[in-house]
């Protein structure tokens, strides 16, 4: 549906609705509206709670330019061969049949904040009265040098859902026997700290079971890294003698790639290698820097309790792009947050109670078959940042079951998380 | 057992309850139980449960050498999903969680297929562990295995179980655990909690705050919800279909 003839319908609606909704009216005529940018774990939850809890009390548009959401989470799983590619894609029609979202499938590429309108490149302006920025991540320019977006085919990331690891698996497969599989690790802060190491241990996976003689090296500019003593462990176990880890200390820096020749310069020695997964620096998705709320490294600074950006108490930043605090950058978290920003908007658009904020995170990562692991803390909003308050990890030397357990309930958790998004 | 550790262990015993209490006087939860008296109170478990020489899976399974075994993994006896569940998280049966699980089933482990109200008592309950250590060669063949004392009270207080939960605070707070748990009540991975019973969900959570259950990411949620927020909670998943 166009959004012209969605406007118009909305707008039928509105004049029936207002009579009966009792609520503080936003700026704008008719029902406060809220413009959620960006359709992923932060972005699609929030829309759903927005318009669950608010009853038809708001008015509540999506902005997200594809029309298939493919998880970045699971996404290894895929690449291991524990999940397919389908599986991992959700659609937006329930969100807006059931829920009565207005979805737009399009590019935000503007925000006015002076006006309170987003503009979308096709062209049209929304207003807003509050408005939800939840755009995921993009690259740091010249991060790793040698690498732009024009090389993401010869040298993909993988870091955001869909092609990119379709194309990753495929270059996996192709690999010749006895290849080399690098991988340029990112530095912190990233989406999904132990993204990049299940990452490693699913491609290990497939590779013992059709390419037993190849080798992974993984250039690090991190010293360490999330879950690491489990990975190390569950490697050696699991790929005994197949995956290097080469921290910057112990190899020297990453000099340049060199997509053409299939190249990568550490410490002034060139290393040649099959497949090569250049996963660069990140930063807020590019929408929050035009709506200039970034601050020096990229990222969004929020208000802990409430989500809304320190630059303009209009916006709220979730997920990836927002500068928090302690919790990782995790769709667990990015849907944790969602909620808590749903009840804050909720409040100060129709006065429905807000509650207290709380915060939870958990991250489960698959090492070989039945063999799972999790991570996890909960969090609490201070004046300063989203602070954690207690947390756990598994354990080295945990027996079969409780590993496998820990993958069964991850598969649990996706359904559930997916739920929770799209309805 | 040899008869010597036997002996070495009902002389401790004794020597304990002496220095505790006068031998007529009750004996609290904190003490080592007359394996005596739990023989008699066993009588209510033999329903289902038996142990001693040749003892088979019944109804229950057998309860030979419980004590330092894993929650569910009695060969060949089929286990609810829940008893296995809470296995796999790490329960294992010793003193303290065969008390917490005679006193209230349930309180340990959703949707076991134990059907027993419980034993309130205590004192009780240390007699039938302090009976079921006999047959238990685990722990008592070990000098250093843990004691058949029960050392923590587990009861919930009835002022916690009597509270009314709000709904609808409750449906906001259950915005936490639908990241996970399924409000259509999907069980697979991670186990369904709609319409659960209110007491059981709050039972069920004040273990997991108490840290008798194992599953560590239900002990860090249950841990900060306030005694309000669960019942909270307990209303709002108790009506959802
Ligand atoms: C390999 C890998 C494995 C992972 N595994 C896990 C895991 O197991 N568990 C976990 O919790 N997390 C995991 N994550 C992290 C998780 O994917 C992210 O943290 C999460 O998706 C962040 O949510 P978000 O809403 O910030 O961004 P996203 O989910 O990326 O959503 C952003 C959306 O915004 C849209 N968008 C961007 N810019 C615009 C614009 N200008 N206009 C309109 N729309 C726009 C995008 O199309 C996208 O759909 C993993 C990530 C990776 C890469």
């Amino acid at each position: 549906m166009s959004l012209s003839r969605r406007s118009i319908l909305k707008g039928a609606a509105t004049t029936a609705a207002l009579s009966v909704a009792p609520m503080i009216m936003g700026a704008s005529h008719g029902k406060p509206k809220v413009v959620v940018v960006g359709g992923g774990a932060g972005g699609a939850t929030v829309a759903r709670y927005l318009a669950k809890d608010s009853k038809g009390a708001l008015d509540v548009t999506l902005i997200e330019p594809t029309r298939t959401y493919f998880s970045c989470f699971f996404s290894n799983l895929y690449l291991g061969g524990f999940r397919t590619l389908e599986s991992l894609g959700h659609t937006y029609g329930k969100l807006a049949s059931e829920y009565g979202i207005n979805v737009v499938h399009d590019w935000a590429v503007g925000v006015d904040r002076d006006k309170k309108t987003v503009s979308l490149a096709g062209g049209a302006s929304l207003p807003y009265d509050r408005l939800v920025l939840s755009p995921g991540i993009d690259f740091v320019d010249g991060s790793v040098p040698g690498w732009d977006l024009s090389h993401q085919n010869r040298m993909p990331h993988a870091y955001k859902g869909g092609s990119q690891t379709e194309l990753l698996k495929a270059q996996v497969e192709a690999m010749r026997p006895g290849g080399v599989f690098a991988m340029v690790a990112p530095p912190n802060p990233y989406r999904c700290p132990p993204g990049p190491y299940e990452r490693v241990s699913m491609v290990a996976h497939m590779l013992k079971e059709n390419n037993p003689k190849a080798k992974i090296l993984i250039f690090d500019p991190k010293k360490k890294f999330s879950k690491q003593g489990l990975f190390q462990a569950g490697w050696e176990n699991s790929y005994p003698g197949m995956i290097d880890w080469l921290d910057s200390e112990f190899t020297g820096a990453l000099e340049e790639v060199r997509p053409h020749s299939m190249e990568l310069v550490v410490g002034g020695e060139v290393t040649k290698a099959d497949v090569v997964n250049v996963i660069p620096a990140m930063k807020a998705g590019r929408i929050a820097e035009l709506a200039a709320i970034t601050n020096d490294k990229g990222w969004a600074p929020v208000v802990p309790a409430t989500l809304q950006s320190r630059e303009d108490e209009n916006i709220h930043v979730l997920g990836d792009s927002a500068h928090q605090g302690d919790m990782p950058k995790s769709g667990f978290s990015a849907n944790s947050q969602a909620k808590v920003a749903a009840n804050a908007i909720r409040g100060a658009l129709t006065g429905s109670k807000v509650f207290p904020a709380k915060f939870a995170n958990t991250c489960w990562s698959l090492i070989g078959t039945n063999n799972g692991v999790k991570v996890g803390a909960a969090y609490e909003a201070t004046a300063e940042k989203i602070a954690k308050t207690s947390g756990f990890i598994s354990q080295n030397g945990e027996d079969a079951a409780l590993r496998k357990q820990t993958y069964e309930e991850s598969i649990g958790w996706y359904a559930g998380i997916s739920k929770d998004m799209f309805g | 057992m040899s008869v010597w550790t036997a002996r070495i262990i009902k002389a401790v015993s004794l020597a304990v309850m002496l220095a505790v209490s006068p031998a007529s006087g009750p004996v609290a939860a904190s003490e080592i139980g007359d394996a005596k008296t739990g023989a008699r109170l066993f009588q209510v478990c033999k329903a289902c449960h038996r142990v001693g020489k040749e003892a088979r899976n019944a109804v229950g399974p057998h309860l030979n050498g419980v004590f330092g075994r894993v929650a569910g993994s009695v060969e060949a006896f089929r286990y609810s999903e829940g008893l296995i569940r809470a296995g796999a998280d790490g329960l294992i049966w010793t003193a303290d969680s065969l008390d917490a699980y005679l006193e209230n089933p349930k309180s340990l482990v959703s949707r076991t297929r134990m059907n027993f109200i419980g034993m309130p008592s205590a004192e009780d309950r240390s007699h039938v562990i302090a009976y079921l250590r006999d047959f238990s060669d685990k722990p008592s063949d070990i000098p250093e295995a843990e004691p058949t004392s029960t050392a923590t009270d587990h009861a919930l207080d009835p002022a916690i179980l009597a509270i009314v939960g709000d709904p609808d605070y409750g449906e906001y707070l259950s915005g936490e655990c639908l990241t996970c748990h399924q409000a259509g009540g999907l069980d697979e991975g991670i186990p369904a909690i709609t319409g659960w019973p209110r007491e059981d969900f709050v039972v069920a959570m004040h273990a997991y705050k108490k840290e008798i259950r194992a599953h560590p990411v239900m002990r860090m949620m249950a841990g900060r919800l306030s005694d309000e927020e669960i019942a909270g909670l307990a209303a709002y998943f108790e009506g959802l279909e």
